[in-house]
């Protein structure tokens, strides 16, 4: 089991919590001016790396908000927890 | 809003009634169901002061912006849910008047007040075990370290969903608990203090 640090509660365990996919995928901002297959990646493909990911997760027990968690998917060492909205850190940048 | 003369208890198929003694001198924890309590739900941008006072003002109190805690005056207190969310509760002869007051005296802000005092119902645990009967269905660390009289949580107990509030340091705490869960964790409760010298005592109010 996670210990997961909400950043608004502070540390629960991982069943408080529901997980929402990765984090960081940005609804085009003219859907209609996309083809098919730029459509079908924007819904359907996603990040898998054997590595950090940023993820979506919901504090589904507690506050009920969502948050970004940033999780090393071998060791599932939590590296980073942060707000909504807040940019993403580590080595990828942006 | 609910008639207050309709009130029922959720536990009304576990025929506690003849149960119900005054709680003996070597009970160690110590069960009741709360059910005259209204339970108010606020949701509000805490950085608009102006509204906070207008709580303030209406409450008597200010409500908590630290995670977890509590604020409240004799039988009314506010319950940190979120950021942006708080549970107001009081004595069930106050709903109605309490939640048009809160009404009026926001009215001109941007926020949602909702009457929730149906949806949960409020089960007392106390006593020098009480803690340990929690524990056996609680990941959160209550020790008094980390949790301590004037603490809330949102958390599970025995795989339900509840709001946990520790009232005194005895300890003693309100636990909230959806209406549909409150037989079965009730259940779970007497079983998980039966190894304590348990009694269940008559609501207080």
């Amino acid at each position: 089991m996670l210990l997961i640090d909400c950043p608004y509660c502070g540390p629960r365990e991982e069943i408080e919590f529901s997980y929402g996919g990765e984090a960081h995928i940005e609804r085009p901002k003219q859907p209609d001016k996309l083809s098919d297959a730029e459509w079908a990646d924007y819904l359907f493909m996603r990040n898998n790396p054997k590595g950090p990911l940023a993820e979506r997760w919901c504090h589904s027990y507690g506050c009920r908000r969502w948050f970004n968690v940033e999780r090393h998917t071998v060791t599932h060492e939590i590296q980073r927890v942060y707000k909504m909205g807040e940019p993403r850190g580590g080595e990828e940048g942006t | 809003m609910s008639d207050p003369s309709l009130r029922q208890t959720p536990l009304a198929t576990l025929h506690l009634g003849d149960r119900k003694t005054s709680p003996a001198h070597d009970a160690t924890v110590r069960l009741a169901e709360k059910i005259f309590i209204a339970k108010i739900n606020l949701r509000a941008d805490p950085s608009n002061r102006k509204l906070m006072r207008v709580f303030e003002k209406v409450l008597g109190f200010a409500l908590p912006l630290e995670s977890n805690t509590t604020n409240g005056k004799a039988v009314r207190s506010a319950l940190w849910l979120g950021p942006d969310e708080w549970l107001i509760t009081a004595p069930s002869s106050q709903e109605q008047a309490l939640f048009k007051a809160l009404s009026e005296a926001a009215e001109a802000h941007h926020l949602a007040i909702t009457d929730v005092s149906d949806a949960r119902t409020v089960f007392l645990l106390s006593g020098p075990n009480a803690r340990d009967v929690l524990e056996k269905g609680c990941g959160l660390d209550l020790h008094p370290r980390a949790f301590q009289t004037g603490c809330c949580a949102q958390t599970r107990l025995a795989r339900t969903g509840v709001l946990l509030h520790q009232t005194s340091d005895e300890p003693a705490y309100d636990i909230h608990v959806s209406w549909s869960f409150a037989a079965y964790l009730w259940i779970w409760l007497e079983d998980a203090a039966a190894e304590f010298n348990v009694t269940i005592v008559a609501d207080d109010g």
